[in-house]
């Protein structure tokens, strides 16, 4: 059902495109009309206008002091899923929007435009939670948990553990069936959302003799038994949630395994890919929010009597920086697009996941430079911009493992 | 269900595309207007008028029986009525102007929205628009539309309490004084202000069904209107820069600035 949805909307999406001939750059023989690459629907610039207002106005005021607490505001969980953000693109008859995965990551970008913070949390749960279960949960499955997912349960990823980043199938977690429940014991790291989540997918090993193919996906809520441990202090997205989680004979029914036994690796190898697109978007909406915050600022103070703008050693710098937006912005478009045309994009959204992470680093780095002292203090949300782009680097694959996943598409094409 | 023998309100909500609220207006460089390649968004005060519309029929349930919105404009508008739309109303009229074409005046508004008020077979009983656009700031099509009909006319309203039943709108307006409250009987032509309400931001739902609601495409002479302006623009340029002023010590220096600049106090005959 959700494929045809997806399908529906493929087409009303290239009606549209070919319904504005004046976009319209070129018409290839078969009478496709191609547009840029950021070209969006009605619908997606609707979506844009909306979240960018409920950014600005509803988490905009809220953001430093979510910041120095390290907690997120209730009310803007809520707020997300009132305005029907938790549910991007899940069907309307499981209380979703129905919309494009490419709208997913206008929204992700409009909020971290505002607070990074906010926009991995919508991020997570809607490009790894509600992705799963929309590709992979049975429909039985799909009845009990998306509706749940889109109207006000906040759902949580947990792969990573004391051993395994990167390597994430070295995980110890181990699950054993007893009867019709499997019983769950270990524990997980650096859980994004985990603090605030009530529904957990949770990757664990039902069979260790098979290694990596092993691994099984569970769906578990907070009541079952999950132990929620201890919040890290971290740099940066202060304001999401990264806990430890621990399971002490945590007992799940046998009904809530997604995808299979032993296919847990199959699919967060695959949802890590798509996954990868919603953080560029991330990190994308940082940089033009670090750059937003600043560049006006650079035309209203005056040294040596003239806009410190108007210097050609800042101007060239903050055209550097626009470039640098530009060029991740296209990437982080494209491979949306890709994904979202059913093209093979794994290679896109590495190239802008890496490429999103350093341009967001370089251009908050170098917008608390342009804003001088005042951009050093901690008062005007520049640094923390900065702050919020080193975990770019980090989650969902880090840079090098981006460049390993870059690397050997190289290496089949050309050795 | 006990049978209403109540006509159903049917609200017309008019909303014009304007200049962004927050982008810095430039004017052109032929001094005939101002630089419209810039963001355009739904005129705020319309957008109020929306929201009330909405909340009207979220208080009084299935006695509103309909929210229309309509926009006169360039095919670009058609973006508003959608917005409006995805705010929560059922169907849209768009009389399409040419890009090319001056923007109407409030008058040939007026008119445009008299002549689609007596085409809808139902009628109308609540027309609810913005008090003023924030592009040209006329203010006045409310208060045409209300005169053109002969209708209850509720301007600048800062509360709407509409009772189906008896067919009547309270409306509470911020004046000078404090608060007036007028009663008036419908079909009444309510304009917003400010602190009606705040509207809310369409969710991505709402966005996705607006897409399915109906616009009607009309043109004016369709309505048999004439948008011709009355008033020509001769040159729009900007105000003058302001210098800066100075600060004087005491009383006798100002007397004495104020002096010097020519002007003196008016001898008492």
């Amino acid at each position: 059902m959700f494929r045809n949805a997806a399908r529906s909307l493929t087409a009303v999406r290239a009606l549209q495109r070919t319904h504005q001939p004046s976009l319209a750059r070129a018409f290839s023989a078969s009478g496709l009309t191609l547009n840029s690459l950021d070209t969006f629907t009605e619908e997606e610039q609707m979506l844009r206008e909306s979240v960018r207002r409920f950014a600005t106005d509803v988490v905009g005021p809220k953001v430093r002091d979510m910041d120095e607490q390290e907690q997120m505001d209730p009310q803007i969980i809520k707020g997300l899923f009132d305005q029907g953000l938790m549910g991007i693109e899940t069907s309307a008859d499981h209380g979703g929007a129905e919309s494009s995965f490419t709208s997913a990551i206008i929204a992700i970008e409009e909020l971290a435009k505002v607070d990074p913070s906010v926009s991995v949390m919508c991020d997570v749960h809607n490009t790894l939670v509600n992705t799963i279960l929309r590709k992979y949960a049975t429909k039985d499955q799909q009845d009990k948990w998306l509706p749940l997912l889109s109207e006000s349960k906040l759902g949580s990823f947990c792969l990573s553990e004391t051993g395994s980043g990167s390597d994430a199938f070295a995980l110890q977690t181990r699950a054993k069936k007893d009867g019709d429940h499997w019983v769950i014991n270990g524990s997980k790291m650096w859980i994004t959302n985990s603090a605030e989540a009530e529904i957990f997918l949770i990757f664990a090993n039902t069979d260790p003799s098979k290694g990596y193919k092993g691994i099984t996906c569970f769906i578990a809520t907070k009541d079952m038994g999950i132990q929620i441990a201890k919040k890290e202090q971290k740099l940066g997205i202060r304001a999401s949630s990264t806990c430890t989680l621990n399971f002490d004979d945590l007992r799940i029914p046998e009904e809530n395994i997604i995808g299979g036994i032993g296919r847990g690796y199959k699919l967060a190898i695959e949802i890590l890919n798509e996954g990868r697109i919603g953080i560029a978007a991330q990190m994308l909406g940082l940089a033009i929010g670090a750059f937003e915050k600043v560049v006006p600022y650079t035309y209203t103070r005056h040294q040596f009597g003239q806009p410190i703008a108007s210097f050609q050693g800042l101007s060239f710098q903050l055209a550097r920086a626009a470039i640098s937006i530009e060029s991740a912005k296209l990437m982080t478009y494209n491979a949306a697009r890709r994904k979202e045309e059913g093209k093979e994009f794994a290679k896109e959204a590495a190239m802008a996941k890496y490429w999103a992470s350093v341009v967001a680093q370089e251009v908050s780095g170098g917008a608390i430079e342009w804003a001088g002292g005042v951009g050093f203090t901690r008062e005007t949300g520049v640094e923390k911009f900065w702050r919020d782009s080193k975990i770019g680097a980090i989650y969902e694959g880090t840079s090098n493992i981006q460049l390993q996943t870059i690397a050997k598409f190289i290496q089949k094409e050309y050795s | 269900m006990r049978p209403s023998a109540a006509r159903l309100l049917n609200i017309l909500v008019p909303v014009k595309r304007a200049v962004d609220y927050a982008v810095k207006i430039r004017v052109n460089p032929q001094q005939t207007g101002i630089d419209l390649n810039v963001k355009h968004s739904m005129n705020p005060f319309d957008e109020i008028a929306v929201e009330e519309a909405v909340r009207i029929r979220e208080r009084l349930k299935e006695a509103v029986k309909s929210i229309k919105v309509v926009t006169i404009g360039p095919p670009k508008s058609a973006e508003t009525l959608r917005t409006a739309l995805a705010m929560g109303a059922d169907s849209a009229i768009h009389v399409e102007i040419p890009e090319s074409d001056p923007s109407p005046e409030p008058l040939g508004v007026a008119k445009t929205l008299k002549a689609l008020i007596e085409r809808q077979k139902e009628g109308v009983d609540i027309v609810i628009l913005g008090k003023q656009a924030i592009d040209d700031d006329a203010g006045q099509t409310g208060q045409m539309l209300a005169g053109l009909m002969g209708w209850s006319q509720a301007t600048f309203a800062s509360k709407v309490v509409v009772d189906a039943e008896n067919k009547v709108a309270n409306v509470t307006r911020e004046i000078d004084g404090g608060l007036q409250e007028l009663k008036c009987r419908l079909p009444v032509v309510v304009t917003t202000d400010l602190r009606l309400n705040e509207p809310r931001y369409a969710s991505l739902p709402n966005i996705m069904k607006a897409k399915k609601k109906p616009i009607e495409k009309l043109l004016a002479a369709d309505l048999g209107v004439d948008l011709t302006p009355r008033l020509e623009t001769i040159k729009v340029e900007e105000p003058p820069k302001r210098v800066g002023g100075g600060k004087v010590e005491n009383v006798d220096e100002l007397l004495a600035k104020l002096k010097d600049a020519g002007i003196t106090a008016i001898k008492r005959a």
